[in-house]
């Protein structure tokens, strides 16, 4: 038994920590929430040069051949400075071109960062529905994945559409599932191609950029990945979002309890007063509790992988609350300038709003939780 | 990262399956079809299979050789515990003794309190109970006013009174923390002692719950009689003799969260009986929040056994785990009873009990609010409540909180 980081992953993390602190993450995020948004720095280039692009993609594809945690760890250093870097959605489409036998020829360009790829977020079927699905605009029934129809050999055309893709404004390649013959299957689409359309948007967090996509009869290639590998790609973002989010928890608690050490009320510091310190030690409670689902997730993704879709989402599900929560009292325990604009408490409050509703919802992982535990139960 | 064993662990826990294939067969029978219902039978039977698992080698798995424990680290303690619950068989009785006052005892006490307690402990010769908390002395410990007065000839004579003492009904010994100087500071004027529960002056009642069942006793000394020799760790150290006991508890809750039965699997597998609930998004909706957390406390536990592997001392954090666990049950009660109806409350409901045991849980080893004190201050840095108790003798303390003393 063994849940410590290795020397390598605190390697990893202090030199992520040390990459990101070159760039003014905080500050950009304000002024392009005030309409500048040339102000975000372009950080591909610095991600690229750290080898996180190809984190997942197997050594002999010029990848690190890295697992699932050492990518949770990067992106918690992500979500500690809100920065923007689209690894969340490179990152799971990797995985799937590195799980597949014929994605070969485009592991190389994707683990340098010299081709950036977009995840077309799909969720599995679960123990209620039997349909694959994606995020919508609107309406209560999450529309089905897209369709695609065969092109001849190891081809096809792609139809179907997908709302808040994260990281797809500026991809080179969209990588995903699409149904063909209702059988899931792994599609490489590039964003250039015709019948692809992707309209870049924001949404309350200037920093997470989004896009609507809508796919045309967009000529794909089709991949060899299996249905699990597919499903383990949803099941990663996930994890690579609750890491992100627990990255932010971690900055929201620091920049908080050093507040409660400073400000004093009626003679003395307020984190000495229990319903400041309870607050906060709730805030380290889901932190916590967070953490150890990561290390789960991390583990089972090959250590039990019929236990990764139950681990992701209970992270998922544990991450994007403790990011709400973390938020919250972040502001009130500063008081009423946590809610202005002075402070960089609304950029991590914005953060989890917009994190809690991407990629399904955390909802939807907090039912996941439920329907893999129910199913293992009617296994026992 | 990972989940196996060391070659070294492997082994031990072949070693261990394999003791207990053999014995299994002659382990007590509590549950199901030819269980025994009387209770003193229980423990009788209890404490002579704790008798043969310590021959074994499955108990006091971390104590040193020495004293007749395996010396072994806590993961085999671990791997010990998952092989006796696979093999379906009761652990030790006296896992308050064996977890928490003989390690105290082996750090704090003398020789002749080793050679003459440790042996018969260990093989539940002897169960041990803990005499701590007290009707005004329960999150503020140090407030404890059991009196011990010294006699002439170096004895002492103990007048108090202790609560929440599980097993004190059946237990040989307790380890007992009294104020022996009441002019000092409270922290500075209190002793640790070894008492006999069989002795005169030793009065034990029952306390009975919201169940209706007695799990805890209070425990009444009048004027009991106790030698120079029962004195662990040094008159005047009681204080830091029961901060190792307290440690050793918090290792006990740490690692043994999941020996509660408070856990996803088995709160799932009640929604998943009902056909209705377990389509109901509200319903899943609020058991996926439960189990998340309280899978995430079995992956905490693991980093806690990291941790200890490494040589670690856990600290106070381990709180949180206990903190989420109770929270998680008591909500996990609630929806199964919403889903079931009164039925959950029924006399003989595995669920009417939990409901029932948790309130106090929430009180037991250490209450929520000291947890999160303790917590903000030593793993946060939050500067502490004022207090309104440091360097004021016991005695004045007490007349100033208008008590009689």
């Amino acid at each position: 038994m063994n849940l410590a980081l290795s020397d390598e992953q605190v390697f990893l993390r202090e030199a992520a920590r040390g990459a990101l602190s070159r760039f003014k993450t905080l500050e950009a995020a304000r002024e392009a929430l005030d309409g500048n948004e040339s102000a975000l720095p372009d950080m591909w280039p610095a991600a690229c040069e750290a080898g996180w692009p190809g984190l997942l993609i197997d050594e002999a594809h010029g990848g690190a051949g890295l697992d699932a945690f050492d990518a949770m760890l990067v992106l918690g250093e992500c979500g500690r400075v809100l920065a923007g870097i689209p690894l969340l959605g490179h990152l799971p489409a990797s995985a799937i071109c590195n799980d597949s036998s014929n994605g070969a020829s485009l592991l190389e360009a994707l683990a340098t960062g010299e081709r950036r790829a977009a995840y077309l977020p799909a969720s599995p079927p679960s123990d209620l529905s039997d349909r694959w699905s994606v995020d919508s605009r609107g309406g209560s029934e999450r529309p089905s994945a897209p369709t695609a129809t065969s092109a001849g050999e190891g081809a096809a055309k792609v139809s179907g559409k997908l709302s808040f893709v994260p990281d797809a404004p500026g991809a080179d390649v969209l990588v995903g599932v699409a149904l063909l013959d209702d059988k899931p299957v792994g599609v490489t689409i590039e964003a250039n191609a015709s019948g692809v359309s992707i309209e870049a948007t924001t949404r309350y967090d200037a920093t997470r950029s989004l896009g609507h996509i809508s796919l045309k009869d967009a000529t794909a290639t089709v991949l060899d990945a299996s249905e699990e590998s597919l499903a383990a790609a949803w099941y990663l973002a996930q994890a690579l979002i609750a890491a992100e989010s627990l990255g932010s928890v971690e900055t929201a608690l620091d920049v908080s309890v050093q507040y409660a050490k400073e400000r004093h009320t009626f003679g003395r510091a307020i984190g000495s007063y229990q319903a400041v310190k309870h607050s906060l030690t709730e805030v380290l409670r889901q932190l916590e509790n967070g953490r150890s689902l990561l290390y789960y997730a991390g583990w089972a993704r090959h250590g039990s992988p019929g236990e990764f879709p139950l681990a992701a989402s209970a992270a998922r599900s544990v991450g994007g609350r403790a990011l709400d929560h973390a938020a919250r009292t972040m502001i009130s325990v500063h008081g009423g300038i946590g809610a202005t604009w002075e402070h960089d408490a609304p950029l991590y409050f914005r953060r989890a709003q917009l994190s809690r509703r991407l990629l399904g919802g955390t909802g939807a992982a907090t039912d996941r939780v439920a329907g893999e535990l129910i199913a293992q139960a009617d296994a026992a | 990262m990972d989940l196996d064993d060391t070659p070294e662990q492997a082994a031990y826990r072949a070693e261990a399956r394999a003791w207990l294939d053999r014995h299994a067969g002659e382990a007590p029978v509590l549950q199901g079809p030819g269980a025994i219902e009387d209770e003193d039978e229980i423990i009788a039977a209890r404490r002579v299979w704790q008798g043969k698992l310590a021959e074994g080698g499955l108990a006091g798995v971390v104590w040193p050789k020495e004293y007749g424990g395996q010396g072994r680290g806590p993961i085999e303690q671990v791997i010990c515990n998952q092989e006796i619950a696979r093999a379906k068989v009761p652990g030790i009785l006296d896992a308050i003794g064996v977890g928490m006052l003989g390690p105290t005892i082996i750090a704090h006490g003398d020789e002749d309190q080793k050679g003459r307690y440790l042996g018969a402990m260990l093989h539940g010769d002897e169960v041990w109970c803990q005499l701590f908390s007290e009707p005004a002395a329960g999150s503020d410990l140090a407030a404890v006013q059991t009196r011990a007065r010294l006699q002439e000839d170096g004895s002492w004579r103990l007048t108090g009174q202790k609560v929440w003492t599980t097993n004190a009904q059946f237990a040989s010994y307790g380890l007992l923390l009294a104020r022996t100087d009441a002019d000092v500071p409270k922290h500075k004027g209190m002793t640790m002692f070894i008492v006999s529960m069989d002795a005169p002056g030793v009065t034990v009642r029952g306390l009975r719950q919201i169940s209706g069942e007695a799990e805890f006793n209070e425990v009444f000394f009048d004027d009991l009689a106790v030698d120079a020799g029962a004195v662990v760790g040094g008159v005047g150290n009681g204080w830091g003799t029961a901060l190792t006991t307290l440690m050793y508890e918090r290792v006990t809750i740490g690692l043994g969260g999941e020996g509660l039965g408070y856990n996803s699997t088995r709160f799932a597998g009640a929604i998943a009986g009902d056909e209705h609930a377990r389509r109901d998004p509200e319903v899943r909706h609020q058991l996926g929040e439960i189990a998340s957390e309280l899978l995430a406390v079995r992956f905490t536990g693991y980093r806690t056994l990291t941790a200890l592997q490494k040589g670690q001392i856990p600290g106070p954090e381990a709180g949180l785990a206990k903190v989420t666990i109770v929270n998680g049950a008591i909500k996990a009660g609630d929806l199964i009873a919403d889903v079931q109806g009164p039925d959950a409350l029924a006399e003989d409901s595995e669920w009417a009990y939990m409901i029932s045991f948790l309130p106090g849980l929430k009180s037991a080893g250490g209450t929520e609010e000291i947890l999160r004190n303790t917590i903000g201050e030593r793993v946060l840095g939050l500067p502490p409540e004022p207090r309104l108790d440091k360097g004021i003798p016991f005695s004045e303390l007490r007349s100033k909180e208008g008590a009689v003393a």
